[in-house]
């Protein structure tokens, strides 16, 4: 009895610490998507922000000034990826992958030049960390509690507040909010900030709690798992939390079930486990599993003169 | 801020649209790049010198820069030919991923029995027909269920990768190696390559591939229906296109030839089949189609650039050491950025530029 409560509990642990960057990164995704601008450059965020905290919190001996350096980058790469999208009004999935790839190379070609490790930084100790608050076997450090609070708080800024409304009109038909005399682009352009903000902090969880100091292509594609998620979420915010937290479960199952044979199954390949959220995504958005309707406007620049 | 385009200034003249602003892009995205290196702490013009002598200062490197130049052609037109059907094909890495596994099961199966002459050709008939199904679910997804081709083929990336780990892994390991590797090619599974480089027959493919694609497109209707329904599908439906079809039609020729980045790198080069040859290519065709302006010929001109940075870029981190082959992949986000995303960004300045000399 005492063994399976164990194991219930480790598996929630590791589900709940693979899934808390998945959530601040579906939060994020989910404020710009709502806002109608696209963000397939979740990933890119994410691994620059990572970086950065990382440095950062190697440098200065302090997690936090990690954490704010990480929310800066991100914010940065939000900021261009505005830029792109709202004022020039240039194609949202360019930008994004343009900003994916950047962030891919410029982490890499940064960290070697600046800690000379081949694209890492030092392995970050002590006060460098973000350790976890209550439960050191569960690594349940202050930006786990932040992801679970980011749903109820994404979930009651977009369905509750002035804001939201806005926000979501925005997403959904800009013509009308420019005609009730709003600015379509400073909506635009909070909902992007707001995306840059989430997704640094999910950097910042990868390379500062999570583990222990950054690596080239740390985020292993967790940004488009987050996509997924918004996507899988029906770009709810509750649903697309549970999304995260299944996608995570899968990931925490994936480890467990290395070489198990299953009775009646035999080997599950841990390829297919991890495939899995790509393939359910697939499958939701081919149909079979209701249906998932986008924001009109996502992806279509505003233009004002028409 | 005051919102660009179409403001005080007329249109651009052609030349520029077609010439200029471009070149004003890549200037600006390697302006960007110089103050990375500087950033550094390397001198910029020494590097870029050290990058050109690497690229072009030998023949050697010469045939370095046009084998890498090759990969580069194939993914350049796989995303140009969808970008034409207003499709845009993010999938190409996928796609050249299966196009490799094509070829490579085509060889392990058949080359014992079968000379050269007729092995090469069946080995890139099943390349093109591997990354054109892997093109064809996301294409048939579009078409049929509605789903967004852009998630769709960011997804199916990553299946293709668990796909392949899995089957290298598993399967088709060579008995008794220890990395994931298949069983060596035999001669006749081999393209015929430059002693000493692995510049390969593929280039010839890669130009061949180039002059099909401007055929098809300009020259026949099915190409004329392809443009028609990127520019305007209403339009096309009018004229009696059949959408969907022409949706598998784009996305099937543009994931063979993505596929084709497999007999460059496995039967050109390696021999076997190996995991991830395809890395980067695919992303890097979206940098090659918006540079080459989604025409062959443009594809082929910004294709050998890349071709030149990709070698440039590897002799340029093994003479200076604080700087890594990555900067190439820096470069290829930056121009991203700026011939595609933020493409509008000069217009205005060039607006300017030329509304002052008019009368």
């Amino acid at each position: 009895m005492d063994e399976a409560f164990s194991f219930v509990f480790l598996m929630l642990a590791s589900t709940l610490r693979v899934a808390t960057p998945l959530v601040l990164c579906a939060m994020g995704g989910l404020f710009s998507e709502k806002g109608g601008i696209v963000d397939v450059g979740l990933e890119g965020k994410m691994l620059m922000a990572a970086f950065f905290a990382a440095a950062t919190a190697s440098v200065t001996g302090s997690a936090w000034a990690g954490v704010a350096a990480a929310v800066i980058a991100a914010e940065a790469l939000a900021l261009l990826h505005g830029l792109a999208c709202i004022t020039y009004r240039g194609n949202q999935v360019v930008s994004g992958v343009a900003i994916n790839i950047l962030a891919a190379g410029l982490t890499v070609v940064l960290g070697t030049a600046w800690f000379a490790r081949g694209g890492q930084t030092p392995p970050l100790v002590g006060d460098q960390r973000l350790m976890p608050l209550f439960l050191p076997e569960a690594g349940d450090n202050v930006l786990v509690y932040v992801a679970l609070l980011s749903v109820p708080a994404t979930w009651w800024i977009i369905a509750r507040t002035r804001f939201g409304l806005r926000l979501r009109a925005v997403g959904e038909m800009p013509l009308a909010v420019d005609a009730a005399g709003l600015s379509v682009a400073w909506l635009r352009y909070r909902a992007v900030l707001l995306c840059g903000l989430l997704a640094g902090l999910a950097g910042a969880y990868l390379s500062i709690g999570q583990n222990a100091g950054f690596s080239r292509d740390m985020t292993a594609g967790q940004g488009f798992i987050a996509l997924a998620a918004i996507i899988f979420g029906k770009w709810r915010a509750w649903p697309a939390f549970g999304a995260c937290l299944v996608f995570g479960l899968l990931d925490a199952v994936a480890i467990r079930l290395q070489g198990v044979r299953l009775p009646g199954l035999g080997e599950v390949p841990v390829q297919l486990i991890q495939a899995m959220p790509y393939l359910l995504t697939m499958f939701l958005l081919a149909g079979f599993i209701g249906r998932a309707v986008a924001p009109k406007a996502a992806g279509v620049p505003y233009e004002k003169e028409r | 801020m005051k919102a660009p385009g179409r403001s005080l200034a007329g249109p651009l003249p052609g030349w520029a649209e077609v010439v200029l602003l471009p070149l004003v892009n890549i200037a600006l995205a390697f302006i960007v790049v110089g103050v990375i290196v500087a950033i550094i702490g390397v001198d910029p013009f020494h590097a870029l010198r050290l990058l050109v002598t690497g690229a072009l200062g030998s023949w050697e490197s010469i045939g370095y820069t046009l084998y890498y130049a090759t990969n580069f052609t194939f993914t350049g037109l796989a995303v140009a030919v969808a970008f034409h059907a207003g499709l845009f094909n993010i999938g190409g890495e996928g796609q050249a991923y299966l196009g490799g596994l094509g070829c490579g099961l085509a060889i392990l199966a058949l080359d014992r029995w079968l000379p050269a002459w007729l092995m090469i050709p069946i080995a890139i008939a099943a390349a093109a027909l591997f990354g054109a199904a892997w093109a064809a679910v996301p294409a048939w997804l579009q078409a049929w269920r509605g789903s967004h081709i852009v998630i769709t083929t960011i997804m199916f990336n990553f299946v293709a990768s668990a796909l392949m780990v899995y089957l290298m892994v598993n399967v088709l390991i060579a008995p008794g190696s220890m990395t994931p590797q298949s069983r060596g090619f035999l001669p006749s599974g081999q393209l015929p390559a430059i002693a000493g480089l692995p510049l390969n027959l593929s280039l010839v493919l890669a130009l061949a591939c180039c002059a099909a694609v401007w055929v098809f497109l300009w020259h026949t209707p099915w190409g004329y229906a392809l443009r028609t329904m990127g520019h305007n599908p209403e339009a096309a439906v009018y004229a009696g296109t059949n959408l969907r079809r022409m949706t598998m039609v784009a996305m099937c020729f543009s994931g063979a030839l993505a596929g084709f980045v497999g007999v460059n790198e496995l039967m050109g080069v390696h021999h076997r089949i190996v995991l991830d040859f395809q890395a980067g290519y695919g992303f890097a065709g979206i940098a090659v189609a918006l540079m080459g302006r989604n025409h062959p010929l443009g594809v082929l001109l910004a294709a050998l650039l890349f071709g030149a940075l990709q070698q440039g870029g590897a002799e340029l981190a093994f003479e200076i050491p604080s700087i890594t082959r990555e900067m190439v992949v820096v470069i290829q986000g930056l121009i991203i950025l700026f011939s595609g995303a933020l493409a509008h960004l000069p217009r205005p300045w060039l607006q300017l530029l030329f509304a002052r000399r008019a009368p």
